[in-house]
C-alpha cells in the first residue's frame, strides 16, 4: 500500500519496513540523498508500526473506508489508482467533509488488491460518482457516532452537540476526536444497508467539498520520491525483458538462439513462457541481473516464430472490414433502435449521408508496462501500477496454476494510466516469468515492447445519415459504428444486449446515443472481427465518446449546414428535452437542456457570430461526457488557423464550459479537464498510428507524433454552478475537442475534414477539392 | 568502474562504461527519482544536469560522466524547495507526476539560460520533455512563477 498524509509531518518516521523486504537498493541510503523517512514512498513499501499508532482496539473503525486513532488521525482507504486525477484527494475530501474531520489530519492510503474493496476499478471517470454516495454517509456515520460518544464524555444530549474540524461541540466545551476515540467504546459499525439510509448534509453546508486543497500526491511528484511500479525493488531479484513475438495471437516459438547474449555480462538465460490463461502467447523473457543486461541480451538473443495469420493484416484490411460490416444491415447490434427510421429516410424531404474515420491510436503512457512479481509465504505478489486490480487474479490463477485468494496486486503510483493499465495484462509474463525462473522477477519492458504489446484504440468507421421532412424538421437519424471492441475481449461481462439481443460494447458505442431529439433514431454497434484477431483492442482515455462525437458532432456541423441554419442554434434546436431526453434523478436530472446550457455558453463566451480574422475558424461541439447513465454535460469552441499552403493547423484557444453538478476539488477538476482537452487535441492532430503486417507501425517518439509545448493553445475552463450529483471529469474534456477543430477548420478554410488524425496532407487535399 | 560526482557526493559505479547512466543511477545507485520514458532521448523523463547542463541520461554512457558533477531531481535542492518545485506545489502542476523529475530539471537549466523566459524560450527548451496527462499548460505558468520569485529574490 502507499500512504499520504495532509500533515507537513509526514507519517514515515513511524514506519517500519515490511519484513519480507523492499530495499531501498544500497547507495541511495547510505550516501544520505534519500528522503525516505520524510515521504510517502516510503509509506508504500512499508507498514504502520504499531507506534505511536492505537491499538486495533483502539481505533474507531466504523465501515472499511476509514478509522480514527487516539491522535485523531483519519486514514481513508483508496482504493482507486493515483495516475494523475488526485483521486484519494477528492475521495478523501467527500468523506471528511461528512465526518466533520480536522483535514489536516486526514491522510490517505492507496490499497493492496482484496476482495473486501469490491471492484477495484479506475476508469469511466467514475470514481468520484460512484465514491460519492459510499463515501460521504460512511463519513456521515462516523460523525453521528462521534457526536454520540463526545456528548456522554462532555454529559450532554447529544442533540446539543455538533462536530467541527474534529471536534464535538456542545455550549463552549468541546472534546476532539482522538480524545473520543481513547476514552470512549467505540465498537459501533454499520452495515451497507444502515449506511444507505444515513443522511447526507445538504449543499450548503458542505465545507471541504467544492474547495480546494492541495492534493496529497503532489508533494512526492516534485522531488522524485513518488513510487511508481517501475521503482518497485525486492531483494535478490532479477530483471527480464520479453521478445515480444510478431502477433498477439497464436504465435509460437520454434527456436531460441541466445549464442550471442552470452557474451552480454549479467546475462542468465531465455526461456519461453508457457501461459495457459491466453494471454501472452509465443513470449519469450530474457533474463539477467540487471535491466541494461536483459535488455541488451534480448536484442541479441534470436527467436523464430511461426505467426499467426494477423502477420499480414494492414489498418486499410481493417477499416474495409468495418466497411463491409456497416454496409450488412443484418449485422450488429442495435443500440437505439427507434421504429420508423426507413421510412423516414425513404420518404426524406433531404437527407445527407457522411462517412468518417479514425486511425489506430497508442496510449503511450511515459511509463512502460512493467511488473515485478514474486512468491513469498504462498501468496503470489504483483507490484505494479494497474488500473483494475480486481479483473487479474483469476487470469493470474489461471497462467500460474494458483489459488486466486492467494494473488495479490500492490499499490503503487501510475506513470499514466489513460486506460492503458485497465488491461492487466502485463502482470502476467511477470508472474509466469518469477514462476519459471524461481526467484523474483522484475519486467521492464523498453519502449518499442510497450508500443507493440500496447492495446491500442481501435481504428473505427462510422456511418451517419440524417433526414428532415416537408416542414425542415429532422425526422430520423442513424448511427452506425464499428471498431475492435476492448470490453469483448476483456470483460465480456460487461456488455448488455441491444434491442435484437445481440451484446454490444458499451464503450466502443456510448456517445452515438446522444440526447438530441431526432426524430427516429438508430444506433448500431458493429463488432470488428479482424481488428480483435489482429491486436487487443483497448480503452483509451474518453474511449468510445472520443471517437463517436469526432463523427457525431462533425455530422451535426454538416448536416446544420445543409439545413442552413447555424450549427449552435441547429444543436440547441435538437437539444429540447423531449422524450427520453428529459433526464432523470439522480444522475441526469434537467437531461438535454443542461448540455443546451453549457453549449450556449460556450458559444458566448468564445465570441460565437463575430467575425473572425482570414483563415481563423471558429468550431463548436458539445457532448455529454461519457454515458447516457452518468452524463457530463461539455461545450468545446475551438479557434483554429489554418495555413492554406501548408496545411498546417494551429488551434490558438480552446474553451471548455461543462456541468458536472457538484465540482469535488475544483482545481483537480480544471486540471482533468485541462488534461483531457489537450488529449482531445492531440489525436485531433498529432496522434494516430496504423497497423502494418499485424504490428503498430510506430514504435516510439521518433514516428510517433505527440502533443509538446509548443503545439499547447490557450485552454479556458468553466464549470456551471451546480449542486447536482457529481460526474465524472476525467475523460468528459477530451471528447468534443477533435469535431470542435474539425469543424473550426471548415469554418476557416470550407474544407471539411472526415479522418483523424486531421494532418496537414489532408486539409491540403480537402482545401483542393471542389467545395 | 566509473568514478563521478552525484549530488555532490563521490560514487563509482560497476557497470560497463557504455551503460546508460539513467539505469546506473536508477538501479545500480538506487535513485529512483529520474524516469524512463522512451529510451531515445526525445520524451526528456531522464533528464539529468551534468556540469549544470541538461541531459538525456537514457543515452548518456556512464563512462563519459567519470570525474563529472551530475545533479539528478533529489539532488537539485538540498531540501526539496528550488523555486521551481515550489511552483510546481503551488500551482500543483503534476498529474501523474512521471515526467516531472525531467521536466523540472529541464526547467532549472531553463532559467539558467533565461532568467525571465518568453513564451517562445519556453516552447523551444521544453519542446523535448512529454507530459502525457499535458500539464504543459501550468508548466508554462510555474515557469514564470519560478522566475518572477527567482528574479526577486535576486534583487533583495
Amino acid at each position: 500500500m502507499m500512504s499520504l498524509a495532509s500533515q507537513e509531518s509526514r507519517p514515515g518516521s513511524d514506519l517500519t519496513r515490511r519484513n519480507f523486504l523492499i530495499t531501498m537498493l544500497g547507495a541511495g541510503v547510505m550516501l544520505g540523498y534519500a528522503r525516505w523517512p520524510l515521504n510517502a514512498a516510503a509509506a508504500m513499501l512499508s507498514t504502520p508500526n504499531t507506534e505511536p499508532h492505537s491499538a486495533p482496539e483502539q481505533l474507531f473503525e466504523p465501515t472499511i473506508w476509514y478509522e480514527i486513532d487516539r491522535s485523531g488521525t483519519v486514514t481513508i482507504n483508496i482504493i482507486r489508482a493515483e495516475m494523475g486525477q488526485h483521486v484519494g484527494t477528492a475521495l478523501a475530501r467527500i468523506l471528511a467533509d461528512e465526518l466533520e474531520a480536522d483535514w489536516g489530519k486526514v491522510r490517505v492510503v492507496s490499497v493492496d488488491s482484496a476482495p473486501k474493496w469490491g471492484d477495484m476499478i479506475t476508469g469511466g471517470s467514475w470514481s468520484v460518482w460512484q465514491g460519492f454516495p459510499v463515501l460521504s454517509r460512511a463519513g456521515a456515520a462516523g460523525r453521528i457516532t462521534l457526536i454520540e460518544e463526545g456528548a456522554k464524555l462532555l454529559g450532554v444530549p447529544a442533540s446539543s452537540c455538533t462536530a467541527h474540524n474534529g471536534a464535538v461541540n456542545a455550549g463552549g466545551r468541546s472534546v476532539l476526536y482522538g480524545e473520543i476515540v481513547a476514552r470512549s467504546d467505540l465498537r459501533r459499525t454499520f452495515t451497507s444497508e444502515q449506511l444507505q439510509n444515513i443522511p447526507i448534509k445538504a449543499p450548503h453546508q458542505r465545507r471541504l467539498i467544492g474547495r480546494d486543497a492541495l492534493a496529497l500526491d503532489v508533494p512526492s511528484k516534485v522531488d522524485g520520491n513518488g513510487k511508481y511500479g517501475l521503482d518497485a525493488v525486492v531483494e535478490g531479484m532479477v530483471y527480464t525483458r520479453p521478445k515480444v513475438p510478431p502477433t498477439r495471437y497464436h504465435s509460437k516459438v520454434v527456436s531460441i538462439d541466445d549464442s550471442a547474449a552470452k557474451h552480454v555480462p549479467g546475462y542468465l538465460k531465455s526461456l519461453a513462457l508457457d501461459d495457459p490463461s491466453g494471454t501472452v502467447p509465443g513470449w519469450v523473457m530474457v533474463f539477467a541481473e540487471s535491466f541494461i543486461a536483459a535488455s541488451r541480451a534480448a536484442d541479441l538473443v534470436r527467436v523464430t516464430w511461426s505467426s499467426g495469420k494477423a502477420a499480414t493484416v494492414s489498418e486499410a484490411n481493417i477499416q474495409n472490414r468495418s466497411v463491409e460490416l456497416i454496409a450488412d444491415p443484418k449485422t450488429g447490434s442495435l443500440v437505439v433502435d427507434d421504429p420508423g427510421v426507413d421510412a423516414a429516410l425513404a420518404s426524406a424531404k433531404r437527407k445527407i449521408e457522411r462517412t468518417y474515420t479514425t486511425s489506430t491510436v497508442m496510449h503511450f503512457a511515459l511509463e512502460p508496462v512493467n511488473a515485478l512479481a514474486f512468491e513469498k509465504d504462498g501468496i503470489f505478489e504483483i507490484h505494479t501500477g494497474n488500473q483494475w486490480p480486481s479483473l487479474m487474479p483469476p487470469i493470474l490463477a489461471k497462467a500460474l496454476g494458483w489459488n486466486q485468494e492467494k494473488i495479490v496486486l500492490r499499490s503503487y503510483l501510475l506513470g499514466g494510466g489513460f486506460g492503458r493499465r485497465l488491461d492487466g495484462d502485463y502482470t502476467v509474463p511477470a508472474a509466469l516469468a518469477a514462476k519459471a525462473f524461481g526467484r523474483p522477477v522484475k519486467m521492464v519492458c523498453t519502449r518499442a515492447d510497450d508500443m507493440h504489446f500496447d492495446c491500442p484504440r481501435s481504428a473505427s468507421t462510422q456511418v451517419l445519415r440524417m433526414a428532415w421532412g416537408d416542414d425542415g424538421r429532422v425526422t430520423a437519424m442513424e448511427h452506425d459504428a464499428a471498431a475492435g471492441w476492448p470490453t469483448a475481449v476483456m470483460a465480456p461481462f460487461l456488455m448488455p444486449k441491444g434491442t435484437n439481443g445481440v451484446l454490444f460494447d458499451p464503450f466502443s458505442i456510448s456517445g452515438a446515443d446522444h440526447w438530441y431529439t431526432v426524430g427516429a433514431q438508430r444506433v448500431r454497434a458493429l463488432r470488428n472481427d479482424l481488428a480483435e484477431q489482429t491486436f487487443r483492442p483497448g480503452w483509451l482515455r474518453s474511449v468510445s465518446a472520443g471517437w463517436t462525437n469526432w463523427a457525431l458532432e462533425s455530422f451535426m456541423d454538416e448536416a446544420a449546414h445543409a439545413a442552413g441554419v447555424d450549427p449552435v442554434q441547429f444543436r440547441l434546436q435538437l437539444l429540447n428535452g423531449a422524450g427520453r431526453n428529459a433526464g432523470s434523478a439522480p444522475n441526469s436530472v434537467g437531461g438535454a437542456h443542461r448540455q443546451a446550457a453549457v453549449l450556449a455558453r460556450a458559444a458566448e463566451k468564445a465570441g460565437w457570430g463575430k467575425p473572425t480574422p482570414k483563415d481563423v475558424g471558429l468550431g463548436i461541439a458539445t457532448t455529454f461526457g461519457q454515458e447516457r447513465r452518468m452524463p457530463t454535460w461539455t461545450a468545446c469552441a475551438a479557434r483554429v488557423h489554418v495555413d492554406r499552403t501548408t496545411g498546417r493547423v494551429t488551434v490558438e484557444k480552446l474553451t471548455l464550459v461543462i456541468d458536472a453538478g457538484t465540482i469535488v476539488h475544483p482545481d483537480g477538476a480544471e486540471a482533468q479537464v485541462e488534461g483531457g482537452a489537450l488529449w482531445g487535441l492531440s489525436m485531433a492532430l498529432h496522434e494516430g498510428s496504423e497497423f502494418v503486417n499485424g504490428q503498430p507501425k510506430d514504435t516510439n517518439l521518433d514516428t510517433y507524433r505527440v502533443l509538446r509545448m509548443g503545439d499547447v493553445p490557450e485552454v479556458e475552463v468553466e464549470f456551471l454552478p451546480s449542486t447536482e450529483v457529481p460526474v465524472g471529469l476525467g475523460e468528459p474534456g477530451t471528447t468534443p475537442v477533435a469535431p470542435a477543430i474539425g469543424n473550426a477548420i471548415f469554418a476557416a478554410t470550407g474544407a471539411r475534414l472526415r479522418h483523424l488524425p486531421i494532418r496537414p496532407e489532408a486539409v491540403r487535399e480537402a482545401l483542393a477539392r471542389p467545395a | 568502474m566509473t568514478t563521478f560526482n552525484l549530488n555532490g557526493h563521490t560514487v563509482s559505479a560497476g557497470s560497463p562504461d557504455d551503460a546508460p547512466l539513467l539505469w546506473v543511477i536508477r538501479d545500480e545507485l538506487g535513485l529512483t527519482g529520474t524516469k524512463f520514458g522512451c529510451g531515445i532521448g526525445m520524451c526528456g523523463a531522464c533528464t539529468v544536469h551534468i556540469e549544470g547542463r541538461a541531459t538525456r541520461s537514457c543515452i548518456t554512457p556512464v563512462g563519459a560522466v567519470a570525474g563529472a558533477n551530475v545533479t539528478t531531481i533529489e539532488g537539485l535542492d538540498p531540501d526539496g524547495r528550488h523555486p521551481l518545485q515550489m511552483a510546481w506545489l503551488e500551482l500543483q502542476v503534476p498529474q501523474c507526476g512521471y515526467c516531472q523529475s525531467g521536466q523540472i530539471m529541464q526547467a532549472a537549466t531553463l532559467l539558467r539560460d533565461y532568467p525571465n523566459p518568453t513564451d517562445r524560450d519556453i516552447n523551444a527548451v521544453m519542446a523535448g520533455s512529454v507530459c502525457r496527462c499535458m500539464t504543459y499548460v501550468r508548466i508554462r505558468k510555474a515557469i514564470k512563477l519560478a522566475a518572477e520569485r527567482m528574479a526577486g529574490a535576486n534583487r533583495s
